[in-house]
């Protein structure tokens, strides 16, 4: 209880520091170049002087907290990767001759590269369905707040409930998973879903599906409702059925929106970490980057080269999509 | 997929919807009626059978040979099996190779001249026509239908036990104030990039929308090493709460800028040019006027900033330690998958406490949720 007194005192403490802040370096620009009450040129270069700099008072804060955050760290850890594993001495690209020899890596890219081509994939169609389908009927937006709410649910927890459906016990006794429950009131074996080398990948991935389905529905639904209702009714009359409809003249209206919802699902799993740490820890074969990365951070009292070069393997992973943002909303701002 | 209500396909769209749905609320709704369930129904049978009476095979003994009694001659020991409880018992033996092997309401000869038997309620009687040695009482084993039970003593457990009540402080202690401190650093530097004329701003602004993807990957070795290094200088922890409140106010804020940013930059013109017209500063037209208007941007970031720095593993266990007034909800949990490994009761009630302030939060401003999505696609969490 004293420490949350204590993190409710820093709220406070630091929200009062901001205003403080804001209207403190406001005031005081307002003091040194006056453009109140006075006239003529002074005036006017006042004026020029404090539009110019009001703007750096105001992002101060922000650019700093960035800068410190997301700015530097970028660049540190671009020259760690090329250190040894104190960050001393200067090794040249050895840390990436390493990676591509360590067969625990070369997992690890062969994984995430399954995930890629199946998460983004399956959550945006799934979505896509979802969002096509509710829209039909009384109760959709029952169902789809139930089906978005995962998203709600931290990696850890969803982690917690889908161990238990693919709980196992051994053959024979009653199984209380529901997953193995199934299968064997099918007439199959049970099995440890976790311990089957490839496959386990996929019951991992389908945690992920399970979290951002919700996401690439709301995204598309949304889309869906934004197509004008002229070119459906012109497809009615001529006498398109619901299938050719939907995939001939609404999905290609909504590309540009199923390209967000992919890139961004693709981003999240290019680092996802918790789940595969909660559920294996990259045992069996389903290491991934992220995972691998934060592993040699503290491995062996932490391998700094390693673990930043790792890091930067995900970041050069990255940078397409994160061109491709910048270019979007750049063309954004100028339309 | 495009039926109408006339159409025979929209019972095809329901079934199919009530499928997805099921399928996507089974996984959690387990784990909610699980953590709710005796723990050791719940260890032998399914969630799905909950509700129905279950059998399970069970181990009791019988009062110790201090307890006999001498009646006619013969030396017998009464007691019941099942301590106050409503099950039924069906079959009893006393091998546990053969845990079966005599029907109940039959008496059964156990050795020695010995005979024992047991009622459906649980009561048993042994009888033996010497006196009984020992210190000891008979195992017997049997099989029970139990009634489903269900109980909060799970909660209670975890909650004293194993620390989740703790956490449960810990991770409050954690969201609060990262979420709080960042909105208005973001917000005056959103409205600088929406509305103040300045050179660089197109830089700035795609500089940003870059670091919404950064990798939080390539933050953590260099911070780990700038607060080990801030923290040896003025001889304090390296991992203190402060130091995770500012590292997710800066992981906070490309979303934060950028949403609030476009939301800022919609806002009609003609306010803020009668405003300056009427004489008022930047500095008066963002306090009083954008501020106020904004309040639905800024909801939207301050719940995904909520749900995102509750839900955090990755950050907590790098820049929290790992003392019982630190350990967050998500790290105790995954600490617990590893020790408590096969106690469901347990993991399932942790799991239940660490997803339902997020649950609330999702249900009761799940509108600003959406908006914020709608808003801020580009972000990747």
């Amino acid at each position: 209880m004293q420490q949350l007194l204590f993190a409710i005192f820093t709220m406070v403490g630091g929200v009062l520091a901001c205003v403080v802040y804001f209207f403190g370096t406001n005031w005081l620009l307002d003091k040194i170049f006056p453009s109140k009450g006075l006239t003529g040129p002074q005036a006017s270069k006042n004026l020029r002087i404090t539009n110019a700099i009001r703007p750096w008072l105001f992002m101060a804060p922000a650019l700093f907290a960035l800068g410190i955050y997301l700015v530097y760290p970028v660049f540190e850890s671009v020259r760690l990767s090329l250190h040894d594993r104190s960050g001393q001495q200067f090794v040249g690209l050895s840390n990436f001759r390493w990676m591509l020899g360590d067969s625990e890596f070369r997992q690890s890219i062969f994984n995430n590269f399954l995930w890629l081509l199946v998460v983004p994939a399956l959550s945006t169609f799934f979505g896509l369905v979802i969002a096509a389908l509710t829209d039909r009927i009384w109760w959709g937006n029952i169902a789809k707040t139930l089906i978005f709410m995962p998203m709600a649910i931290s990696f850890v927890g969803a982690a917690v409930i889908w161990k238990f459906v693919y709980d196992y016990r051994s053959e024979g006794s009653e199984q209380i998973g529901i997953l193995n429950a199934i299968v064997v009131a099918m007439g199959g074996q049970p099995e440890a879903w976790m311990t089957i080398p490839f496959w386990n990948n996929f019951f991992l991935m389908v945690i992920l599906i399970w979290i951002q389905t919700g996401f690439a529905m709301v995204i598309l639904s949304a889309a869906l409702r934004g197509i004008p209702e002229e070119t459906i009714e012109a497809a009615v009359i001529d006498g398109a059925n619901g299938f050719q409809i939907f995939f001939k003249i609404m999905v290609p209206q909504i590309w540009g929106t199923i390209a967000v919802v992919w890139t961004t699902i693709t981003i999240l799993v290019l680092k996802v970490f918790d789940i595969v740490l909660a559920m294996t820890n990259g045992q069996w074969q389903t290491q991934v980057l992220a995972n691998l990365m934060f592993d040699w951070m503290f491995r062996g009292g932490g391998d700094f080269g390693r673990g930043a070069s790792i890091a930067v393997v995900i970041m050069i992973l990255v940078i397409p999509i994160m061109i491709w943002n910048i270019r979007n909303a750049t063309r954004e701002m100028e339309r | 997929m495009i039926a109408t209500s006339r159409s025979p396909l929209i019972i095809v769209v329901h079934l199919s919807v009530l499928l997805l749905v099921a399928l996507w609320t089974l996984p959690t709704a387990g784990l909610l009626i699980s953590s709710l369930r005796d723990k050791d129904q719940l260890a032998v049978s399914g969630w799905w059978t909950a509700l129905s009476t279950s059998s399970q095979n069970m181990t009791g003994r019988a009062a110790s040979p201090d307890a006999q009694v001498e009646k006619d001659g013969k030396f017998v020991i009464t007691g019941n099996l099942i301590e106050g409880g409503t099950s039924k018992v069906s079959a009893f033996g006393v091998r546990p190779m053969r845990p079966t092997a005599f029907e109940v309401g039959t008496t059964a000869d156990i050795g020695d001249g010995q005979t024992l038997t047991v009622n459906e309620d649980g009561s048993y009687e042994i009888v033996s026509p010497t006196r009984m040695e020992g210190t000891r009482g008979q195992r017997i084993f049997y099989t029970a239908s139990v009634p489903p039970r269900f109980t909060l003593d799970n909660y209670r457990e975890v909650l004293n036990a194993e620390g989740i009540g703790a956490s449960f402080i810990n991770s409050l202690t954690v969201a609060i104030p990262a979420t709080i401190i960042p909105i208005l650093v973001a917000a005056f530097c959103a409205y600088a990039l929406a509305w103040m004329p300045f050179p660089g701003r197109a830089i700035l602004i795609a500089v940003i929308v870059g670091l919404l993807v950064v990798p939080l990957q390539m933050s953590l070795i260099p911070l780990l090493k700038l607060y080990n290094g801030v923290g040896a200088f003025f001889g304090v922890p390296a991992k203190t709460y402060v130091g995770i409140w500012l590292a997710h106010m800066g992981f906070g804020l490309p979303l934060a800028v950028y949403l609030l940013r476009n939301y800022m930059a919609g806002l009609p013109r003609e306010i803020m040019e009668s405003a300056r017209v009427d004489g008022a500063s930047d500095f008066d037209i963002f306090v009083k006027i954008i501020l106020p208007l904004s309040f639905p941007a800024l909801a939207s970031f301050a719940i995904f900033q909520f749900l995102w720095t509750w839900n955090d593993l990755l950050v907590a266990m790098v820049f929290l330690g790992t003392g019982n007034n630190e350990l967050v909800l998500t790290g105790r949990l995954v600490n617990l998958l590893g020790s408590r490994g096969g106690n469901w009761e347990i993991l399932t009630a942790s799991a239940f406490i660490t997803i339902i302030v997020p649950l609330i939060v999702f249900f009761s401003l799940q509108r600003y949720l959406v908006r914020g999505l709608l808003a801020g696609s580009v972000k990747g969490g």
